[in-house]
């Protein structure tokens, strides 16, 4: 090594032997071209989360005070109330669905196994709204649960704690059930074979072998979860929760106070982070390479009321968490249509898929290469740059939004009056309103959720095939495309699909960068929502739904094979 | 080898971000809280009779007037259209407009929904009334909006989230005639009144009165005119609060030039046009709101609802005061 830091504190077993090989072939090391990507990168995250930070330097004691002698006490308990419930649901329904659809025989596997990604599709706050509306006081069940039982009959409460939990979780859970049903379906039955012939039992086969070595997995779509659950504002408000954000919100567009606002995001930045960096030392230097080998050959095969058990519990989040919801936004989709639907839908429709795949495409080789980069340089410069360089996703996106603009139109300020004082010229702004700076914007904020697959799939990636690859010569971008790129797909795959449901449904960044009408359907249900509209908002909802499920088909008719 | 290929991506994505944007004609450019399907038709009018085209985009608020500051003097924006007073004296307070003189708007725009410093316009109005259950409450017994905090209607009561600008301004009316300490009253009041907690947009008060969750409640009018358009037989009512006091607190969506508008002329015609009479009911109509331009009638449907007396306080008033209110709401329970 050429790096003396990183020949010291390089303990991960599973880097050490990468590192000897490259001994030598380096002088360049510190700048080498990875490192200096993950530093690019990380920069461009860090940028707008600076922003958020410097606002500590305008203080906002009064509105500081006043949050404390209300609310504080309040939202920090609903915080973490979300933040148990939601991270503890989402574990129980991803982990137990990707198990039984991963490793075991049952009635409909195979659709389930699919199927269950659905809510990938369906906006947070879309099912709160058709929750919310189907199940309150004035809905159709509780309407009729009336007639049939009397007007004082209990009923429990929607608007509340639990059911903010509820349909959180159940529109997140997929996050949690793609990357455990990736780390299940790649670990092979080696291990759990071993444990067998040592007389493990099924049930301690799954908690003991298979349980913790699908861990990062786990823990990185449940914190993809947890960061969605703290920045999400549209579906607390519509059970008027009050979280963190919502008093974000209210900071911002009650009091007028960004900074106050900012002051707020950079507290739910570092919880994250926190988060973050405790999980990892949790895991500190275990390493859960497995070869890919007979994974899928021999399915446990449940039986009775077993198999009918897990047909049933697939199904009914299956309906709740997408068929009641779909079924409904059709009916006012369908009653809407006339008066709604018009030929700019093709250019909506258009547009989101364009900004989606590319987004995808982007952020998917971003996260290629910043794995690859934290995978060859294990120093803690990297690792910190890496880390970093996943935080967009904890802040709330009007947050980080403005957090990117404010920077961009003062690089776009500082070029104009360059060349007004250089040239005389009077330019209009570069950047700002070019799909290029929407499509970075999504970059810092949907990085962690297209990382988290890729670099799983990295850590699936022996030492030893490197070492074989390397013997035959293979090296570098090479050693990646031939070697590494297919047994990574995916882990892309996955990135991708993520990356792109999300950027469509996305809408502060959309709103706040996108170039003059460039409007998509995110930006239509925005408009329609916002004025209460929601039933003409099922038709821009509908499309972005069916839109987001072709790849979901695609992608899970791909991994099944 | 393998330094190369990150190194090119790094250099791409920094060229790609430089590709320059090709500059445009003349024509008026708009920023607007206001939703694109009420403002599209009316901008295409515009250019239809006048030849000058209108572009726009929309977003919420708080990003918009934090873009407008960015921009500083390269924005783009000529007009900025909002809704809700209190979001134009921000946007004024934050030297982010600049003050307009023009016969044509002053005699549009009636005095209380303007800005004193010229600097923005109310274009079209909504009022902040109350709704009640035909068939559980006679009209006589509504009178004013402090009176539902009264006994009487103990369990009630049915409120949108104070999180909303539109009970932050009507609360920050509340306190312009009574002051603080007599509007928290009424405000606790209110609440220790209400049958369910806060809910999340108007029509949700309505549907629950409509389904006898509660029997009264404050929505703003359009959000009635609206439900009552789809489902006519709700046994749903407005009533004018107050008139034989201060009368309904009305808020505005409106208007302003930005300060470093690029074509201040094109922007003060556009805004002209909009509070013209052959504008007015286009810009109202499409929200069942009320025309600021007196000379100018209601939609029928709208004209349905009564005539009633607006509160004269000028509506920048409860932008001055929306910070108070929702420390007030916040001390008072009102979530």
């Amino acid at each position: 090594m050429s790096d003396p830091s990183s020949a010291t504190t390089n303990l991960s077993p599973e880097r050490a032997p990468l590192a000897g090989a490259r001994s030598g072939f380096f002088r360049l090391n510190f700048w080498d071209g990875w490192r200096l990507f993950a530093l690019l990168v990380a920069l461009l995250v860090v940028v707008p989360l600076a922003v958020v930070g410097f606002s500590w330097l305008t203080p906002a004691a009064d509105i500081w005070q006043h949050l404390r002698q209300t609310l504080l006490a309040r939202l920090l308990l609903n915080t973490l109330w979300l933040v148990l419930g939601v991270g503890g649901l989402t574990l129980l329904l991803g982990v137990s669905l990707a198990w039984f659809t991963a490793t075991c025989e049952f009635p409909g596997r195979r659709f389930f196994s699919w199927a269950l990604l659905l809510p990938l599709a369906m906006p947070t706050y879309v099912l709160a709204f058709v929750f919310v509306g189907l199940l309150d006081y004035a809905g159709p069940v509780q309407t009729l649960w009336r007639e049939w039982f009397g007007r004082d009959a209990w009923f429990p409460a929607v608007r509340s704690t639990p059911g903010v939990i509820l349909v959180m979780s159940l529109a997140l859970y997929p996050y949690v059930y793609l990357l455990a049903k990736n780390a299940f379906q790649t670990q092979g039955r080696r291990a759990l074979e071993a444990a067998e012939s040592l007389g493990c039992g099924a049930r301690e086969g799954f908690f003991r072998v298979a349980l913790p070595m699908a861990r990062p997995w786990i823990a990185g779509g449940v914190l993809l979860v947890l960061m969605e659950a703290l920045a999400d504002f549209g579906a607390v408000s519509i059970f008027n929760y009050d979280t963190f954000t919502t008093a974000i919100y209210k900071a911002w567009f009650g009091f007028f106070s960004l900074s106050a606002a900012a002051q707020l995001a950079s507290l739910l930045v570092l919880l994250v982070f926190l988060l973050v960096v405790v999980e990892q030392r949790l895991r500190a230097r275990r390493r859960f390479a497995t070869v890919r080998s007979s994974a899928h050959t021999t399915r446990l095969h449940l039986k009775g009321w077993r198999a009918w058990g897990a047909s049933f519990f697939a199904g009914m989040v299956l309906l709740v968490a997408f068929g009641i919801p779909a079924v409904q936004l059709s009916l006012w989709a369908l009653g809407a249509y006339t008066e709604e639907f018009n030929l700019r839908y093709f250019g909506l429709l258009g547009r989101s898929v364009a900004l989606g795949l590319a987004a995808a495409g982007l952020v998917g080789l971003t996260a290629l290469v910043l794995s690859y980069a934290g995978r060859r340089h294990a120093d803690p410069l990297t690792r910190a740059l890496v880390r970093v360089a996943n935080l967009g996703y904890a802040l709330p996106g009007a947050v980080l939004a403005v957090g990117i603009f404010i920077p961009l139109a003062a690089v776009d300020n500082a070029l104009i009056e360059l060349a007004e004082s250089f040239f005389g010229l009077r330019l209009r702004p570069l950047l700002q309103g070019t799909v290029v700076i929407m499509l970075l914007a999504y970059l810092v904020r949907f990085l962690a959720p297209g990382f988290k697959p890729v670099d799983g799939a990295m850590h699936r990636v022996t030492p030893s095939i490197d070492e074989a690859a390397r013997l035959s010569g293979l090296r570098g971008v090479a050693l990646l495309a031939r070697v590494h790129l297919p047994m990574l797909r995916g882990g892309l795959l996955t990135a991708a699909t993520i990356v792109f449901v999300d950027v469509m449904k996305e809408m502060p960044i959309t709103l706040m960068t996108r170039p003059f009408g460039w409007d998509t359907l995110a930006v239509k249900i925005f408009e329609l929502t916002a004025e209460g509209e929601w039933q003409r908002a099922a038709l821009p909802a509908m499309a972005l739904v069916l839109a987001g499920l072709v790849p979901i088909i695609l992608f899970m008719r791909h991994a099944e094979k | 080898m393998s330094v190369r290929f990150p190194l090119l991506l790094s250099l791409l994505l920094v060229l790609l971000s430089l590709v320059p944007v090709a500059a445009q004609a003349e024509e008026v450019v708009v920023y607007s809280a206001r939703n694109e399907h009420l403002i599209r038709p009316l901008f295409e009018a515009y250019t239809r009779e006048t030849g000058v085209k209108v572009t726009f985009v929309t977003d919420k608020e708080g990003p918009l007037l934090q873009r407008l500051k960015s921009e500083g003097r390269n924005t783009r924006a000529d007009v900025l259209l909002t809704v809700d007073a209190g979001n134009l004296w921000q946007a004024a307070e934050e030297g982010l407009l600049q003050p307009v003189t023009s016969a044509a708007l002053a005699a549009n725009v009636p005095e209380h929904l303007r800005d004193p410093g010229n600097q923005w316009f109310g274009l079209s109005l909504r009022a902040r009334t109350l709704v009640y259950s035909t068939e559980r409450v006679k009209p006589e017994e509504l009178s004013t909006y402090e009176a539902l905090g009264e006994p009487q209607w103990k369990g009630r009561l049915l409120l949108r989230t104070s999180q909303k600008v539109y009970n932050q301004s009507l609360v920050g009316m509340l306190i312009a005639e009574h002051g603080v300490e007599k509007t928290e009253q009424i405000v606790r009041a209110w609440i220790a009144n209400l049958a369910a907690p806060p809910f999340a947009n108007d029509n949700a008060v309505m549907e629950a009165i409509a389904a006898g969750q509660g029997d009264v409640g404050i929505v703003n009018t359009y959000y009635f005119g609206r439900l009552l358009k789809d489902k006519p037989e709700l046994p749903l009512a407005l009533f004018w609060p107050d008139q034989q006091g201060n009368g309904v607190h009305v808020n505005v969506s409106g208007a302003g030039v930005t300060r470093h508008a690029r074509n201040p002329q094109g922007a003060i015609k556009l805004l002209e046009w909009l509070s013209s009479e052959q504008a007015q009911n286009l810009f109202a109509d499409a929200n069942m709101e009320y025309p600021v331009n007196p000379r100018v009638a209601p939609h029928a449907d709208v004209a349905a609802w009564g005539e009633f007396k607006q509160n004269p306080i000028n509506v920048s008033r409860a932008g001055e005061l929306q910070g108070e209110a929702i420390k007030l709401m916040d001390r008072a329970g009102y979530r």
